[in-house]
C-alpha cells in the first residue's frame, strides 16, 4: 500500500465515522441540526479523499464539472425555494435521483467488465441496476402523488398482484441471464426497463397518505444500491455509507409505520384485493347527502359555544390559513369561548409540520394539544372545527376493519356535540377513502378555501 | 473469493449492525428529518459517479457519467440543504418555548 492509498483509506474511515456520528445526532432533538452538518462534513471528506483516485480525460473533466455545477444549482434551488408544504415530495425527488445515479454507475462498471465478468463483479452491478431503478421510478410516482400530479388514491386493478409477481420473476430471470451469460449485448437495458416498470407498479396501489413510509423504504433501497455499487467499484466509502443508510432506513421505515399504528404489510399491500370494497363505498357515498350551512349560522353556533376544538390539517397549511385560524380563535376567546387546537401526529403530511405552522402564526403554545392529551376532551366540546383535515378524523380508522387506514390512531372529533367540517370539496382525503364523519347527523359541511372560510367565520362571529 | 471481497463483506455486515444501533431510539417528530438526512448520505454515490465520469472516453460513458454526476450531486446538495431547512423550523419549538407550557407537553415531545 502506498502512502496515498493509506491516506485515502484513513480519510474514508473518517468520513464513515462522521456519518455515524451525524446519524446519532440526527436522532435526538438537541443535536439534530448539528448532526446534519456532521454528515455533510463526512461527505466533503469522502469527496476530497477521492480526488487522488481520479485520472481525468479531457471529456471526463468537462462532464464532471458540468454535472457538479448543474446538480449543485438544481439541488440548492430546489431545496431552498420549495414551499414548506411540499418538502416530503422534495425528499422523494432527491432520493430518486440518488437511486438513478447508483444504477447508472453500475451500468458503466458492467460495460467495463466486458463479456464475462466474474460473479463478484456482475452480481453487485445487477443488484444495483435493479434496486436503483426501482427506487428511481418509485420515487417519481411518490413525487407525482404528493405533488398531486396524479391521484393520491390507491390505483388497483384485478390481478395486480399476479402482474407484479410476474414482473419480479422476469427481473430475476433477466438478472440471472445477465450474470451467467453476459455476452448478450445491452441485456442490462431490458433489466433496467423492467425494474423501472416494477418501481411504478409497486407504488401505484399505495395511498398518498402512506407516501412518507414508501419514501423511507425507497430511501433504504437506494442505500443498498449504493452499497452494491461500492462492491463493484471496490470502494470502502460507498459500501459503508450505503449500508448505513440501508440498515437505518429499514429500521426507520418500521418505526414510521409503528407510529402510524399500522403494519408495514398493511401499508404496502393493504390496497390489494380492496377493489370491491372501495367501489362499494364510493357507490354508497353517492347516494348519501350532507348538511351544509351558511357562515352566519355557523358563526352563531361558534359564538355561543363554551368550548371549541380546532382540528387543523393539510388544507389549512396549503391555504396558508394559520393566521386566519388564530384570528378566529382570538375573537372567540374575547367572547369567553375556550379554544384549543388538536394536533394529530401526522397532520400536515410531515410529523411536527402543523406545530411549526401554528407557532409561526403566534398561536399560544398552551393551546396546541397533542392527540393523547386532547382526545378525551372532545366529548365535552360544543364544536369540533375541522379545518382542511380529513383522514385524521375518519372514524373508519376505528370502525371499519377493511379500510386502508384501519388501526391508525385518530382524533375523536366525532364525539363532539357539533362538528363543523371545513373542506374545499367532497373529494376524499389523501388516503383516497370516504369519511363517514361528513355524513354524520351532528356534522355540518362548510365548503370553500380554508382561509376564505375562516375569514367569513370571523366576521360572522363578530356579528353574532 | 479474493481477500478484498472478504474485507468488503466484513465492512458490509458491521455497517448493517451500526446502522440499526445508531438510530434505535428516535422520537416521532424527527422521523422525517432523519429520513431526509440518510437520504443525503446515500448521495455518496457521487464518489462512484465521479470515478466513472472522470475517465470517460466513449460516448456511452460520457453520457452515463454526465447524467450520474448530475443526479448524484443533486442528491447530495439537495438532501443536506432540505434537511437543514426542516431542522431550522423545528428550532422554533425548542426549550425556550416549551418551558412556559404548564401541561408538561414538552416532556411528551422530547423536544
Amino acid at each position: 500500500m502506498s502512502a496515498t492509498q493509506i491516506a485515502i483509506t484513513l480519510a474514508y474511515l473518517l468520513a464513515a465515522v462522521l456519518f455515524i456520528l451525524g446519524l446519532k445526532q440526527l436522532s435526538s432533538p438537541k443535536g439534530a441540526r448539528n448532526g446534519n452538518f456532521t454528515a455533510a462534513l463526512g461527505m466533503l471528506v469522502a469527496l476530497a479523499a477521492t480526488i487522488p483516485l481520479l485520472h481525468f480525460t479531457p471529456a471526463g473533466l468537462v462532464i464532471t464539472g458540468i454535472g457538479i455545477v448543474i446538480g449543485t444549482v438544481v439541488g440548492t434551488v430546489g431545496a431552498r425555494v420549495v414551499r414548506m408544504t411540499a418538502i416530503p415530495q422534495m425528499v422523494a425527488l432527491f432520493n430518486g435521483v440518488g437511486g438513478g445515479a447508483a444504477a447508472l454507475v453500475a451500468v458503466a462498471e458492467l460495460l467495463k467488465f466486458g463479456a464475462h465478468p466474474a460473479f463478484a463483479e456482475s452480481f453487485p452491478s445487477v443488484f444495483s441496476i435493479v434496486i436503483g431503478s426501482v427506487s428511481f421510478a418509485g420515487s417519481a410516482v411518490a413525487f407525482a402523488k404528493l405533488q398531486e400530479l396524479m391521484t393520491g388514491t390507491p390505483i388497483t386493478y384485478p390481478g395486480q398482484q399476479v402482474v407484479n409477481g410476474l414482473l419480479a420473476a422476469a427481473i430475476v430471470g433477466f438478472a440471472i441471464a445477465v450474470i451467467a451469460i453476459a455476452s448478450i449485448p445491452f441485456s442490462f437495458l431490458a433489466l433496467m426497463v423492467l425494474a423501472l416498470i416494477l418501481g411504478v407498479a409497486f407504488v401505484l396501489p399505495i395511498g398518498g397518505a402512506d407516501m412518507p413510509v414508501v419514501i423511507s423504504i425507497l430511501n433504504a433501497c437506494t442505500g443498498l444500491a449504493v452499497a452494491a455499487s461500492g462492491f463493484t467499484l471496490n470502494n470502502f466509502a460507498l459500501i459503508v455509507a450505503g449500508t448505513l443508510v440501508g440498515a437505518s432506513g429499514s429500521l426507520l421505515t418500521k418505526l414510521m409505520s409503528d407510529a402510524m399504528g399500522r403494519s408495514l404489510g398493511n401499508i404496502l399491500f393493504g390496497a390489494f384485493g380492496q377493489v370491491h370494497t372501495a367501489a362499494t363505498a364510493a357507490a354508497g357515498a353517492q347516494g348519501r347527502s350532507v348538511r351544509s350551512a351558511s357562515a352566519e349560522d355557523l358563526g352563531t353556533l361558534l359564538a355561543y359555544s363554551q368550548r371549541v376544538i380546532i382540528v387543523p390539517g393539510y388544507g389549512l397549511a396549503v391555504a396558508q390559513a394559520q393566521h386566519a385560524a388564530r384570528e378566529l380563535a382570538d375573537v372567540l376567546e374575547k367572547r369567553g369561548v375556550e379554544v384549543e387546537y388538536a394536533i394529530h401526529p401526522v397532520a400536515g403530511r410531515m410529523p411536527g409540520h402543523m406545530n411549526v405552522l401554528l407557532a409561526e402564526a403566534n398561536v399560544p403554545y398552551e393551546q396546541l394539544k397533542e392527540m393523547d392529551q386532547v382526545n378525551d376532551d372532545f366529548k365535552n366540546a360544543d364544536v369540533a372545527l375541522i379545518v382542511g383535515a380529513n383522514d385524521v378524523v375518519n372514524p373508519a380508522a376505528r370502525n371499519t376493519p377493511g379500510s386502508p387506514i384501519y388501526g391508525m390512531p385518530i382524533l375523536n372529533a366525532d364525539q363532539a356535540k357539533n362538528i363543523i367540517f371545513m373542506k374545499r370539496s367532497m373529494r376524499p382525503g389523501f388516503a383516497g377513502i370516504d369519511n363517514d364523519l361528513m355524513f354524520g347527523p351532528k356534522t355540518v359541511m362548510f365548503f370553500g378555501d380554508a382561509k376564505d372560510s375562516l375569514t367569513k367565520l370571523v366576521s360572522a362571529v363578530k356579528a353574532a | 473469493m479474493t481477500n478484498e471481497l472478504i474485507d468488503e463483506f466484513t465492512f458490509f455486515v458491521l455497517a448493517v449492525f451500526v446502522g440499526f444501533e445508531v438510530i434505535s431510539k428516535v422520537p416521532t417528530i424527527l422521523h422525517t428529518p432523519l429520513m431526509s438526512g440518510t437520504n443525503a448520505i446515500h448521495g455518496i454515490i457521487l464518489v462512484g459517479a465521479v470515478l466513472i465520469a472522470s475517465g470517460a472516453e466513449s460516448p456511452v460513458n460520457i453520457v452515463l457519467g454526465l447524467v450520474a454526476v448530475t443526479l448524484a450531486t443533486t442528491n447530495v446538495v439537495g438532501g443536506f440543504v432540505v434537511t437543514d431547512r426542516m431542522l431550522e423550523m423545528f428550532k422554533g419549538r425548542q426549550p425556550g418555548k416549551t418551558s412556559p407550557s404548564p401541561s408538561g407537553r414538552g416532556q411528551g415531545r422530547g423536544a
